[in-house]
C-alpha cells in the first residue's frame, strides 16, 4: 500500500525548477531513500511534503485517499507526518526536556493554558530521551549540547510525535560512528514498528544497508528508482551523483 | 513620605506594563513597540467613563480591557503577516495611528487639551483618593497580574510561546498553529497594559495624548530589556530601576544650572554600560 505519493509535484524558485513534475510513491512500512547530488531538490521535496514550502502545482496523496494541493506546516502532524531538518533546528534556549515535552503536550490554545505537563507526558519524554541517551542531560539547555547530541535530540523530538511517516533529512551528517549506530538502530526500530521512513542521505553504504527502495533526483527530476543495489549500479546514476 | 508613595505608585504602574510586555517580547520573541497605545486606551477608557458617565473605576477598568482586547485582536491579525524587524515596524505604525486618534478625535478625547478631573477609585466604602490606599490597590493589582502571568508562562501555553521565539517554523511542523498563540498572548498583554492605563489615569487625574507617544512604548521596552527578557521578576526589577534611577540622580550634587542635563547624561551612560556588560538585562534569560 502506498502511504504517500506525489503526482507532478513542482516547485520553482525564480524560474528554476527545484522540483520538476515529480511523481513518486512510498510504500507503507518501508525505508525509502532519496538521493542525488547537492541542489538536486531533495530537501525542497521534504519541505513540500511537510508544508514548509507551498507547492506550485501537482499534488500529494496521503494513504491513497487524501489528495492535497496545499498543506500548511501545522497540518502535517494531523496526517501523521513528522520531520527533522537538514540544519538542526532545536528550541535552543529551552531545556532538553522541554524540547520534547512541547511536542507531546496540548495543541489547543485554550486547553494549553490550563495544562502544564502530566506524568504521562514526562514518561513519554523520558522514553525517547533514554532511547537516544540524553535523559541525563534533560535539564541542560539545548544550545549547550554538542553537535551530535543536538542532532540526536532533534531525532528524539520527531520520535516523540509517534507519527506514521518520518521525514529524516540527513540524520547521519556530522555524527561520530557510535552515534550513527544509535540513529541507524532507531530507524530500523521504526521500520519494525511498521512506520514509514523517508531518508535523505549521502552515505551510499548506509543507503544500501537501510533502504528498501530509493529514488534518485537530479535537477528536480526523478532520474531513477528501484532497489538500492540495482539503482546504484546504473550508469546515469553514477554519472549524475558522482560526476563520473 | 508622600514622595516615596508617589514613586511606588509609578513603579507599580510601570511594573504592570513591563510584566505584560515581557509576555510578548521576552517569552514570545515579538518585538512590539505599540504597548503605549493599549496603555492609552485603558487610560482614556477610565478618563471618559469616570468624567462623562459617573461609572465606577472598576467598571472603567473592565471597559478599558474590552476595548484594548478588541483593538489588539485586530492589530494582532494584521501583525501576524509580519516577521522580525518588519513586525517591530508594524507595531511602530500602530502606536502612531492610535496616538493620532487620541490627538484628533476631539469630541471623545478633547485632543491635546486632554481630560482633567478624573476621580480616584472607591470600593466598599474605602476611598482610594488617599495615596497610600491607592498604592496598596496598585500593588495588589500588580501582584494579581504577576501571578496570572506566572501561571501562563509556566503552563504548556507558555512553553509554546518560547518555542515561537526560538523557531516558529520548527514548532509549526509539530502541529501548532502559532497564529492563535501569538494572538492570544498579544491580546492578554494589551489587556494588562489597559489596566495599567486605568491606574495611571485615575492616579494622575488627567490624561492627554502626550503620555502615550511612541517614546513611552520604547520606555516600557527599556524596562523589560534592562530588567531581563523572559523573566517576570526582571520586569519588576527593570521598572524599579528605571523609575528610581533618575530620582536618585537628583541627590547627586550637580551644579544647579546643568543638573537636569547631567542627570540625563548619567542616566544614558548607565543604560549603555548595562547593555554592554549585561545584554540579557539584570536577571534576563534571553537576549534579543
Amino acid at each position: 500500500m502506498k502511504i504517500l505519493e506525489t503526482k507532478n509535484l513542482t516547485k520553482r524558485f525564480n524560474g528554476v525548477h527545484a522540483v520538476d513534475c515529480l511523481s513518486i510513491g512510498i510504500e507503507k512500512g518501508s525505508i525509502t531513500g532519496i538521493i542525488g547530488p547537492n541542489g538536486s531538490g531533495k530537501t525542497t521535496l521534504i519541505n513540500l511534503l511537510s508544508g514548509v514550502l507551498p507547492m506550485d502545482s501537482g499534488e500529494m496523496i496521503i494513504g491513497e485517499a487524501q489528495k492535497l494541493t496545499r498543506i500548511l506546516p501545522h497540518q502535517i502532524s494531523f496526517y501523521g507526518i513528522t520531520r527533522t531538518f537538514q540544519n538542526v533546528r532545536l528550541f535552543e534556549q529551552m531545556t532538553v526536556l522541554d524540547n520534547i515535552l512541547v511536542v507531546v503536550t496540548e495543541r489547543n490554545v485554550f486547553s494549553a493554558f490550563f495544562e502544564k505537563h502530566t506524568e504521562y507526558h514526562r514518561k513519554l519524554a523520558e522514553e525517547v530521551l533514554q532511547k537516544i541517551g540524553l535523559w541525563e542531560k534533560r535539564e541542560q539547555l539545548a544550545i549547550n549540547l554538542s553537535y551530535g547530541q543536538r542532532k540526536l535530540l532533534e531525532i528524539a523530538r520527531a520520535l516523540a510525535m509517534k507519527s506514521e511517516i518520518y521525514l529524516f533529512d540527513e540524520p547521519f551528517a556530522g555524527l561520530f560512528p557510535e552515534m550513527r549506530k544509535v540513529v541507524s538502530g532507531i530507524i530500523q526500530g521504526l521500520k519494525q514498528e511498521n512506520k514509514t521512513i523517508i531518508l535523505i542521505e549521502h552515505d551510499m553504504g548506509l543507503i544500501r544497508e537501510l533502504c528498501d527502495y530509493i529514488f534518485v533526483m537530479d535537477e528536480g527530476k526523478l532520474l531513477a528508482d528501484g532497489k538500492p543495489d540495482h539503482v546504484l549500479e546504473k550508469r546515469e546514476v553514477i554519472e549524475a551523483y558522482l560526476g563520473e | 513620605m508622600e514622595y516615596l508613595i508617589h514613586l511606588a505608585i509609578l513603579f507599580s504602574i510601570y511594573a504592570m506594563l513591563g510584566v505584560g510586555l515581557n509576555l510578548v517580547v521576552g517569552y514570545t520573541g515579538l518585538l512590539s513597540v505599540t504597548h503605549a497605545a493599549f496603555y492609552g486606551i485603558g487610560a482614556y477608557a477610565t478618563a471618559i467613563l469616570l468624567t462623562k458617565t459617573g461609572a465606577g473605576f472598576f467598571a472603567s477598568i473592565i471597559l478599558g480591557m474590552i476595548v484594548a482586547i478588541a483593538v489588539s485582536f485586530l492589530i494582532g491579525i494584521v501583525l501576524s503577516k509580519f516577521k522580525g524587524d518588519y513586525y517591530a515596524l508594524g507595531t511602530f505604525g500602530f502606536n502612531t495611528i492610535v496616538f493620532a486618534i487620541f490627538l484628533n478625535w476631539q469630541s471623545l478625547t478633547r485632543g491635546p487639551l486632554g481630560i482633567p478631573g478624573i476621580s480616584k477609585p472607591e470600593l466598599f466604602g474605602i476611598n482610594f483618593a488617599d495615596n497610600l490606599n491607592f498604592l496598596i490597590l496598585a500593588l495588589v493589582s500588580l501582584g494579581l497580574i504577576y501571578f496570572i502571568s506566572r501561571f501562563i508562562v509556566n503552563s504548556s501555553f507558555g512553553r509554546v510561546l518560547k518555542t515561537i521565539r526560538e523557531d516558529e517554523e520548527a514548532i509549526q511542523v509539530f502541529g501548532y498553529n502559532t497564529l492563535y498563540f501569538k494572538l492570544a498572548i498579544f491580546v492578554i498583554s494589551a489587556a494588562i497594559a489597559a489596566v495599567a492605563g486605568s491606574f495611571f489615569a485615575s492616579y494622575i487625574t488627567f490624561v492627554d495624548p502626550s503620555s502615550f507617544r511612541l517614546m513611552e512604548s520604547v520606555f516600557i521596552l527599556a524596562i523589560i530589556i534592562l530588567g531581563g527578557l523572559a523573566n517576570l521578576r526582571g520586569s519588576i526589577l527593570g521598572a524599579l530601576f528605571l523609575i528610581l534611577l533618575p530620582e536618585t540622580l537628583r541627590f547627586v550634587g550637580f551644579p544647579a544650572d546643568i543638573a537636569a542635563q547631567m542627570r540625563q547624561v548619567v542616566y544614558g551612560v548607565i543604560l549603555i554600560l548595562l547593555m554592554l556588560y549585561r545584554p540579557q538585562g539584570l536577571i534576563g534569560e534571553y537576549k534579543l
